[in-house]
Formats: structure tokens, C-alpha cells, sequence
């Protein structure tokens, strides 16, 4: 809709004669320039408090400094040294495995839970409340928790598990590798899984009732209006929150510091734990920014992925609001 | 196609009752009207005969068969929705396609019904496009097109047309009624408009606060309101409306008003001596005579075809339309002389029309 200030406006140019512009006052109303000026303050900050560490990381992975000691540049010879570390490549392994199959359940326990969430449920308010608990908590309360669920002694599971008779001997959750890389998955997946669930909601609450029910009678089944209706209506915001989730999950660190400290014999070291670890208590700078540098190509690639994923879809695209 | 029977239905929502027991038969081919003003539930009945709305109470019987406890799937109803709810996600052909692909008809098929539901409504160059790449009445186009390709048993209309301007509805209304005059299903169509009533309907079905005030067909209605509801609702501009007192002395006939006005009557009216009344008569059944109602011009509004008059008698505003020009002047003394058999007497209590002796 046109405001009438704006019907007023035009009027008044169109009778007036319009005066010779000076290339600033052009300047100024180009979209561009204008919005470039705006921009600066922003980009200021951003360059200054994110680009700025960053520069610095990748820079200590090219030298050999250490705790104390101001290194200098060796090029490449980091990344020469990971290259043939057996330790590094199974971060790497770990890394992705927690990712993936963190990410996979996360996604499917998230949208079941949003589904449930989207019906008509009583306390509703009460219950969602409820679902954003995990991710409200902070990691490191979180991650004691789970510590002392996994506890090779007093873990409640396994005692609830003996009680019904199901095992004999407490579980040792942490302790053995297999084990110790389900449980460390198992607590990051309870942890994600609300911001996945409530975004989700979000993104269901948006889809008209009107079109569920236009489905019914144009003869849908209920796995077909979620098959037909809600998942490609969901899908751009599945993109977004699952690109997140996956970036949230691949630098991962203080869950896996607190319950297993990368441990049992590297097991669960993720590449951000490896960082931290050779870097800090191993005073290696210089290694563990090369660990976290190395980190980006595959950051990279996940925003990519989304990023195509998120172009926006035909569909969405041309024209005012249905 | 069938027929649809409506059997005391009742509904409430919670404990709230919207529906008071609507009893409606509507024959095979014909095309109904639910007209009334908003919120008495027109909506609300629409849904339950597609059986998205339980039914409290009574029964719908679509083809003979009860639907009450029938999914709405197995109703094979069509409807078209108020904001259309078109599949944004889905091209036009899409859309139309949706319910044949579910149905899991050969392509062939879909192919040639969604092509020939195109055609009928002209949206062939536009089956590749998406909603929103759509103007308002093609979206409308495209939601009547779903429902076509279904060749269902009932058509049900929901104010499909309120989202569109003016000029597009006057469009849209006449093919929506070639439409049916070609396709011949049984239609059920929803709208607060009386016009859109009056224009389209075999039919009209008045409703007030989930209850149906009149049955019959738009002039049934014009010519014989049931009672000043119905005569207030249907015609534009609106029946004007005159309190007063039936006077009957011998042959001699007619209403008094408060201020002691005389309104003519024919002399076949019903009522009794002192019966209060409400006089009423429609605007465009006024016209300027020598005896009459005595009227003071308050407004005058042309509109090119015709004059409206808004005048007052004794208190009382009156509207009168006109479509022969005259020249009035506000604040001027005129004479209303009225139709007398299109006079319209209503109780005042009750409201309702007292037929004619
Ligand atoms: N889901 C619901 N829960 C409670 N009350 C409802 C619900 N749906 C409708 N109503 C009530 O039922 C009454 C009838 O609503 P309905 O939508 O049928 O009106 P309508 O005649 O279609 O009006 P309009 O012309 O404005 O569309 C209204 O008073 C409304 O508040
Ligand atoms: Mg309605």
C-alpha cells in the first residue's frame, strides 16, 4: 500500500520544478551508498572484535609459538606434523562421527517433539517451558550432571537397570570406547535437542491451518499432509536449524571436557578438545591453532551446504503475501 | 451430486452454543446462499457439512447418506476457502493435481482433467507459475480450479470472494454462476454480501445468531420478508422503517406514527385497530406524488442511474431512490408516495410480517 505522504510527496515533485541535485544528495539516496554508511558502524565491530582473533588463530598456526615463548613463522610445518599424527586423524574421525550422528538424532527426536508440541496439548505453555529446560541449563551444570549420571559406580541408570535385572554389574559408561563416544553423543543429542524442537514449532506454527485442512479434503491421510504440507513448508527453516545444530555440535567442547577430558585414550576427543588440550596444558600454541585452523574447511562447507540449501525456493519467491 | 439435508443441527463449541438447530434441504443441482451477518455461524455450519467441524447435535445427510461419523475425506466434497489456502509450495497445475495424485489416479488422467479445469477458467498459461506469482483473482481462479478437477458431489464456498475489489467480484460472481450453470453441482455458497446473495442464488438460506431466520428463493425474499430482519438484510439501500399505530376504521386504513404522521396502506392489509406496528418500505417504492408521507430532505446523493434521498419523517430518517432526476434541495418540504401493494407491515413485538388479509 502506498502511504498518502508518499502520494503527497510524488505530487509535489512532479508540479515543482526539481531542482539540480548535487552529486552528494544523489549519492546519499542511491540504496547502496546509504546503505553502506549504515553499515560501517557494524562492520567496524565486526572487523575489529571477530575478524581480528581469527586473523591472530590462524596466524599462531603458522608459528611455533608456545606458552611464553613468542614463536616464529615455520609455514607450514604444523600442518605438516598433523598430517602424519595418528591422534589428530581420530579427532578428526571423532569429530565427525559425533557431529553426524549427534546431528541425525537431533533432528529427528527435535521435529517428533515439535510435532508433538503443535498439538493440542493440555498445559501446553507449561510443557514447552519444560522442553527448553536442557538447553536454559548451562553446559558445564549440564555436563556435571551427566558426569555423575555415568558415574561408574552411582550412575542412576545403571542401578535403575539392576533393579529391574537387566545387568548385573554397573555399566562403565565412560570408561570403555565404544561406551564412552554413545554417551557423550547421548548427552550433546539431550542438549540440542530443544533448540531444534522449539524452532521447529516456530516454523510449524507458521503453516495456515487452512492448508491442513484444504489437504483432509482433497483427501490426504495424516502422513500425507505431513509428507505433502509440512515437510516442504518446513524445509527452509529445517536448513537454518540444522546448519546451526551441526556448527554448535562440531565445535563442541565443554561437554566432552567435562564428562571425558578426550578420554578414554583419545576416544572422544573432538578437534576442539585436541586444540584446547595441545595448546593450553600442553603450552603448543602454535599446534593448537593449527588443530582449530584446520577446523574451517570443514565449517566452511557446512555453511555452504546451507547456504544453497537456504537459497530461497521458488516458491517463496515474486509477488506480495499469500 | 447430491442433495444435501441439514436435520436440526446443532453446534457448540465448549459449552458456548452457535448453532441452535438449523433444519436446511437442499436439492440435487441447486446452488444455496447461507447469507447473514458475521459471526451467526454460516462458517461454522459450511464446516460441518465438509466435516471439519464435529456436529453436536442432528444429522447432515449428503446423498442420502448420514456423514455425520464420516471422514471428510469420504464426503467427496469440494471447498474453496475464503484466503483460497493454496498450496504455496505447489505450481498451479500442482494444486489442481494434488487431490487426483493422492487419489492415485493415472497421469493420463490428472493430465487431461486439470488441463480441461484450465481451460473452463483460463488459467492454461499460468499452470507452471506459483501462488504467489498470482494476482488476487487468478489465486481465486486457482482455488475454484482445485475444486472443479475433483468433480465432487458439493461444491462449498466459503466468502471466496471478500478478498477481491469491487469490480473483480461483480466478475468473479458471474462466473462463478456460468460456472455452475455449466457443471450443475449442488453448490452450498457462504457470504455476508446480499447483494452476492440475491445475485447468485437458486436459493437463499438468511441466518441470524445460528438460527435461520427465511427460506426461499431472492425475490421470494425481496417481495416477502418473513419478518424486519429479513427485510432489513435483503435490498439496498435497506427497507426504511416506521414505527406507528394501525388505525382501522371501517374501510379506512393506515398507520400513525408517534407524531401523529399517516402512512397509507393498501386496503387488503392485515392487523387490527391498535396493533403497534412497523411500517416498512423499500427506498426505490417511494416516489414523489401529491398526497403521501410528508418528508423534510436531509442529503441527496446522486449516483448517476439513480438519486438517493435521505430525508426524515416525523423523527424518522427515510431513505428514497430515485431514477428519474429532480431537483432537490436539503432542508425542502417533499411528498413520499409510496407503493401501497409493496408495503410491508411487521408486529413490533414480535417482528414479524403480517401477511395481507
Ligand atoms: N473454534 C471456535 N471456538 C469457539 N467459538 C467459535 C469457534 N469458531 C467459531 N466460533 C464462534 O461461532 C460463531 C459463528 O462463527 P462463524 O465463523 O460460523 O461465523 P460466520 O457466520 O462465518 O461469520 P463471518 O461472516 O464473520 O465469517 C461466532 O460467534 C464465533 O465466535
Ligand atoms: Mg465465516
Amino acid at each position: 500500500m502506498q502511504k498518502p505522504n508518499a502520494i503527497a510527496a510524488d505530487a509535489i515533485t512532479a508540479g515543482a520544478q526539481p531542482p539540480a541535485r548535487s552529486w552528494l544528495s544523489k549519492a546519499l539516496e542511491g540504496r547502496n551508498t546509504l546503505g553502506g554508511l549504515f553499515m560501517l558502524p557494524a562492520a567496524a565491530v565486526l572487523l575489529i572484535f571477530l575478524t581480528y582473533p581469527l586473523a591472530l588463530g590462524v596466524w599462531l598456526g603458522f608459528t611455533d609459538t608456545t606458552i611464553g615463548r613468542p614463536g616464529q613463522f615455520i609455514g607450514l610445518e604444523n600442518y605438516e606434523a598433523l598430517w602424519d599424527d595418528t591422534v589428530f586423524w581420530l579427532a578428526v574421525f571423532n569429530t565427525l562421527l559425533y557431529t553426524s550422528v549427534a546431528s541425525v538424532f537431533k533432528f529427528a527426536l527435535g521435529l517428533w517433539l515439535a510435532l508433538l508440541l503443535n498439538e493440542r496439548l493440555p498445559f501446553k505453555a507449561f510443557i514447552r517451558a519444560i522442553v527448553l529446560l536442557p538447553w536454559v541449563v548451562p553446559t558445564v551444570l549440564s555436563a556435571i550432571a551427566f558426569w555423575w549420571i555415568y558415574d561408574a559406580q552411582f550412575s542412576i541408570i545403571s542401578w535403575a537397570l539392576i533393579q529391574i535385572g537387566l545387568i548385573d554389574a554397573p555399566i562403565n559408561f565412560l570408561g570403555d570406547a565404544t561406551n564412552a563416544r554413545a554417551s557423550v553423543i547421548a548427552a550433546n543429542v539431550w542438549r540440542g535437542i530443544p533448540f531444534v524442537a522449539i524452532t521447529l514449532l516456530a516454523g510449524l506454527q507458521t503453516i495456515p491451518q487452512s492448508l491442513y485442512e484444504a489437504a483432509t479434503l482433497d483427501g490426504a491421510s495424516s502422513w500425507q499432509r505431513f509428507r505433502y504440507i509440512t515437510l516442504p513448508m518446513l524445509t527452509p527453516i529445517i536448513a537454518v536449524v540444522m546448519t546451526f545444530s551441526v556448527l554448535f555440535t562440531f565445535t563442541d567442547f565443554q561437554l566432552i571436557y567435562v564428562l571425558t577430558r578426550g578420554g578414554p585414550v583419545n576416544a572422544t576427543h573432538l578437534m576442539a578438545t585436541l586444540s584446547f588440550q595441545r595448546a593450553i596444558p600442553g603450552g603448543q600454541l602454535g599446534e593448537g591453532a593449527a588443530i582449530a585452523v584446520a577446523m574451517i574447511p570443514f565449517l566452511l562447507s557446512a555453511i555452504l551446504f546451507s547456504y544453497f540449501g537456504l537459497q530461497r525456493r521458488r516458491w517463496q519467491q515474486g509477488g506480495r503475501d499469500a | 451430486m447430491a442433495s444435501v439435508d441439514i436435520r436440526r443441527v446443532t453446534k457448540q463449541f465448549g459449552s458456548h452454543p452457535v448453532i441452535h438447530g438449523v433444519d436446511i434441504a437442499i436439492a440435487d443441482h441447486e446452488f444455496v446462499v447461507l447469507v447473514g451477518p458475521s459471526g451467526c455461524g454460516k462458517s461454522t455450519l459450511l464446516r460441518m457439512i465438509a466435516g471439519l467441524e464435529q456436529i453436536s447435535g442432528g444429522e447432515i445427510v449428503i446423498g442420502g447418506r448420514v456423514v455425520n461419523d464420516v471422514q471428510p475425506k469420504e464426503r467427496d466434497i469440494a471447498m474453496v476457502f475464503q484466503n483460497y489456502a493454496l498450496y504455496p509450495h505447489m505450481t498451479v497445475h500442482d494444486n489442481m493435481a494434488f487431490s487426483m495424485k493422492l487419489r492415485g489416479a493415472p497421469q493420463a488422467e490428472i493430465t487431461e482433467r486439470v488441463n480441461k479445469a484450465a481451460d473452463i477458467l483460463a488459467l492454461t498459461p499460468l499452470l507452471q507459475r506459483y501462488p504467489r506469482q498470482l494476482s488476487g483473482g487468478q489465486r481465486q481462479r486457482v482455488a475454484m480450479g482445485r475444486a472443479i478437477v475433483r468433480d465432487p458431489q458439493v461444491f462449498l464456498f466459503d466468502e471466496p470472494l471478500s478478498n477481491l475489489d469491487a469490480k473483480l467480484r461483480v466478475a468473479m460472481r458471474t462466473e462463478i454462476k456460468a460456472l455452475h450453470q455449466r457443471l450443475r453441482t449442488t453448490s452450498i455458497y457462504v457470504t455476508h454480501d446480499q447483494v452476492e446473495a440475491m445475485s447468485m442464488a437458486d436459493r437463499i438460506v438468511l441466518m441470524r445468531d445460528g438460527v435461520v431466520e427465511q427460506i426461499g428463493s431472492p425475490l421470494e425474499l425481496y417481495d416477502h420478508p418473513a419478518n424486519v430482519f429479513a427485510a432489513g438484510f435483503i435490498g439496498s439501500p435497506a427497507m426504511n422503517f416506521l414505527p406507528g399505530m394501525l388505525r382501522r376504521a371501517g374501510n379506512e386504513l393506515h398507520v400513525e406514527t408517534a407524531r401523529g404522521i399517516r402512512l397509507p396502506l393498501p386496503s387488503n392489509a392485515g392487523g387490527t385497530d391498535g396493533q403497534k406496528v412497523i411500517y416498512g418500505v423499500r427506498p426505490e417504492h417511494l416516489s414523489l406524488g401529491g398526497e403521501g408521507i410528508p418528508a423534510t430532505v436531509a442529503v441527496v446523493e446522486p449516483t448517476g442511474a439513480d438519486t438517493f434521498v435521505y430525508s426524515e419523517v416525523g423523527g424518522v430518517p427515510v431513505c428514497a431512490t430515485f431514477s428519474e432526476r429532480h431537483a432537490f434541495e436539503p432542508g425542502k418540504q417533499i411528498v413520499l408516495k409510496p407503493q401501497l401493494e409493496t408495503v410491508h407491515l411487521f408486529d413490533e413485538a414480535s417482528g414479524v410480517a403480517i401477511r395481507n388479509a
